[in-house]
């Protein structure tokens, strides 16, 4: 049975009360290294446990508190963000409703750990119910004085407010997080500087997603050795993967990195394999951002190895033949997918998404969702499908923030895997249509049966 | 006994500069100056915050610094990249740099209206010259253009959405000149668009100074709307006494008679020293001036084209002759 440190006691009744939450085990974290713990023992264990962020970019979360600034006498903050808005995933939602204490258990372990007495989380604000269930738990853990002054009488101070986004998946970006916290139009800065150095109100800042910083308490609880020993190489840990599409249990699953793909999709622990016994055409397996993956290339790599649920072993064979673990939004398609169709509906989003600061991506994207939706729709011809490689080659990379490679991988992956099925779109444009819109959109069938 | 400042050294297209730290790499350039220099359209240095945006500038690192001599990774925009010591940068001479210039051109012309021979930026506009420096001649883009109705932000000023290219240079002068956000941004992505708080005017004695940032039609002055276009005027150096700014300004005439006052434009076409609404919209007068000589305008050949100034070769009197 595969080990859980986030989701074990998510099954446990009335989990999100404080009582409940305390009784089977909370708090003990905050306890231990509160009272026998320093903070550097605290970022020492992050460290040991090799534990990566969970929002995307997979970067070692040890080694980023390392490089927040420690000027005398400016305050420090840790921003926890919770604005999760990645198309596929929904994991972050699932904890903060479920199991809102853990989240507060780990933004006290991880602001001790940095020294920030003030922390915020910065959540979607489309998840006003969930903002309620966190505010509800903070109030609690107000009461219960963990947090406020002086907690648990060892002289650390830590105030935890929550403040919502207002619609923009740019807010998850951690710069225009800042921005927007800051009463901002969310757009994204210039790096460097990073928030590190100048962050919210140009004060050394911490970012983390809500699963790197609830991973802190049984890292804490555990050490960091021990939770090293979970997962395969680089990858450790457990993560969670927010699986939809076409399978039989789709949902949030807690895996330990290291997990085969194909165990995963079609063992009955996790998805229990593909829906009405359909046949995989395509995955994304790290949210809409990431490059798909064609049938072939989802349960083994291009050496053949198999592929598993890890950092290096989704992104093997670069760009090409990989793809990229990101945030765990697992999505599948099945054979009746259109992938056409499906980029369209990435690209609209990230067309509408984008703040419109840079040219590239202000422009660009929304050129590609038209040219996209001409394609789909049956109106696109071949020198459409050169000229979106050609537009999303010139904004990847091009762009202040990674809103516009998210924004190109997909669009890239899609022509690079499945460029005959956009061109059977343009040479067979009836056929096409009938397959995603059924009769419907036949009109000669319209009119013979008028 | 003040320390000696270390210098960097950055070598830009093989030509190099020492520079002091924390200068980035676009005023490196410019210090060098000529062909080495990126285009930039939304930086400008006397403008906090500014840059960064429009992706024009963009240049290629091909070394670090003396300790760390890796390229970085992706192209770097120029007006916002400190330089470090012995950083080369590729700028003309990269094929990368021009590829990508190239897209960028595209993008920010595929909104834009290709109606350059009714726009009053006309001939001294940063996006025409831009176009005819580094884009391609022909657009891929097949679909509708979006467009906005025109505003008027207060009496002076016209906005035309449609023109703006959301470099935010007038959103940070309009910031940086009063004490409230007056000017700003509304909606995201390709729907953005520049506007004040509720069509409300703008009304700052220095506010006429938008026009003069924006690089594009998008904000022009209302007393020279269609006058006249912008070379069959006459530029002139001219001062006057103003209490509220130094009075140093262009006039652009027409015979005696004065179309319009502007700031006075670097070659990159920045304005250092900003003049008030007073002496832009107001005086039309050519007593109230104190006119200097004519002013030689280096960077819009259209402008200079007609002000006969070269000599004319010696040579071809000769030809003439025999």
């Amino acid at each position: 049975m595969a080990r859980k440190l986030l989701l074990n006691n998510v099954h446990i009744e009335g989990i999100h009360n404080y009582d409940v939450y305390r009784k089977n085990g909370g708090y003990a974290a905050v306890e231990k290294a509160l009272k026998t713990m320093s903070p550097e023992d605290v970022v020492e264990e992050v460290k040991k446990s090799g534990l990566r962020g969970r929002g995307g970019a997979g970067f070692p979360t040890g080694m980023k508190w390392s490089f927040l600034a420690k000027p005398e006498g400016v305050p420090r903050h840790l921003l926890c963000n919770a604005d999760e808005s990645e198309p596929g995933t929904f994991k972050d939602r699932y904890l903060m409703e479920k199991i809102p204490h853990l989240l507060i258990e780990g933004m006290i372990l991880s602001s001790f750990a940095l020294g920030a007495n003030q922390s915020y989380i910065y959540i979607r604000g489309e998840y006003m119910f969930v903002l309620r269930i966190v505010e509800k738990a903070i109030a609690e853990a107000y009461a219960n004085g963990w947090l406020g002054k002086n907690i648990l009488g060892t002289g650390y101070d830590l105030d935890l407010s929550i403040m919502p986004g207002a619609g923009a998946y740019i807010c998850g970006e951690e710069t225009a997080l800042i921005e927007s916290l800051e009463g901002k139009r969310g757009n994204p800065r210039m790096k460097p500087p990073f928030p590190a150095i100048q962050g919210l109100w140009q004060r050394p800042t911490v970012v983390n997603n809500v699963e790197t910083i609830t991973a802190v308490v049984p890292i804490v609880n555990e050490g960091g050795d021990e939770y090293a020993k979970i997962g395969i190489g680089r990858s450790t840990g457990t993560k969670l993967i927010s699986a939809s599409g076409n399978v039989n249990k789709p949902g949030v699953y807690e895996i330990e990195l290291g997990l085969s793909v194909e165990e995963f999709i079609y063992s009955d622990q996790y998805l229990g394999g593909m829906k009405n016994g359909k046949r995989l055409k395509a995955c994304v397996p790290g949210g809409s951002s990431v490059p798909i993956l064609p049938h072939y290339l989802v349960c083994k790599t291009a050496n053949g190895e198999d592929r598993l649920m890890s950092y290096e072993s989704l992104a093997d064979g670069g760009f090409q033949t990989g793809s990229m673990l990101g945030s765990g939004g697992f999505i599948v398609f099945d054979e009746d997918q259109c992938i056409v169709r499906n980029t369209w509906n990435f690209a609209r989003f990230y067309h509408h998404e984008s703040c419109g600061q840079c040219s590239p991506c202000r422009e660009g994207t929304g050129w590609m969702e038209k040219v996209l939706h001409r394609l789909e729709e049956g109106h696109g011809t071949i020198a459409d499908i050169d000229l979106l490689w050609d537009i999303q080659r010139k904004i990847e990379g091009n762009t202040i923030c990674p809103l516009g490679d998210a924004a190109a991988w997909p669009v890239a992956a899609a022509i690079r895997h499945f460029r005959e099925e956009f061109e059977w779109h343009v040479n067979q444009p009836k056929e096409s249509q009938i397959r995603n819109y059924g009769l419907v959109a036949d009109k000669s069938f319209q009119t013979e049966n008028a | 006994m003040s320390e000696q400042i270390q210098k960097f050294t950055i070598t830009i297209d093989g030509k190099s500069i020492q520079v002091d730290p924390g200068t980035t790499i676009l005023n490196a350039a410019r210090m060098i100056g000529g062909e080495v220099v990126p285009p930039a359209m939304c930086y400008y240095s006397s403008l906090k915050g500014s840059g960064g945006k429009c992706r024009t500038c963009l240049v290629e690192v091909s070394k670090g610094s003396e300790k760390d001599p890796r390229p970085m990774p992706k192209l770097v925009a120029s007006c916002s990249t400190s330089v470090m010591d012995g950083m080369e940068v590729k700028n003309k001479s990269s094929e990368k740099v021009i590829d990508a210039r190239k897209g960028v051109v595209e993008f920010l012309l595929i909104n834009h209206p290709l109606d350059c021979p009714v726009c009053d930026q006309a001939g001294e506009c940063h996006l025409q010259d831009l176009a005819f420096e580094h884009g391609v001649g022909q657009s891929r883009y097949e679909f509708e253009r979006r467009t906005f109705d025109k505003v008027d932000l207060g009496e002076y000023i016209k906005l035309h959405m449609t023109r703006c290219i959301l470099c935010y240079r007038c959103v940070y002068t309009a910031n940086q000149l009063t004490d409230n956000r007056e000017h700003g941004i509304l909606k995201r992505g390709d729907a953005a668009e520049i506007s004040t708080f509720i069509e409300k005017n703008l009304s700052n004695d220095f506010i006429g100074n938008v026009i003069d940032v924006c690089p594009v039609g998008a904000l022009t002055d209302k007393t020279f709307r269609f006058r006249s276009r912008v070379w069959y005027t006459k530029p002139m150096d001219a001062s006057c006494s103003c209490d509220k700014c130094n009075g140093n300004a262009v006039l652009w005439m027409i015979g005696d008679e004065i179309a319009r006052v502007t700031a006075r434009k670097d070659q990159y076409g920045e304005v250092k020293e900003f003049i008030c609404n007073d002496c832009r919209f107001n005086k039309k007068e050519k007593s109230q001036w104190n006119i200097e000589g004519p002013r030689k305008i280096s960077r819009h050949s259209v402008i200079s084209a007609n002000h006969y100034e070269r000599e004319i070769p010696k040579h071809t009197v000769l030809l003439n002759k025999a």
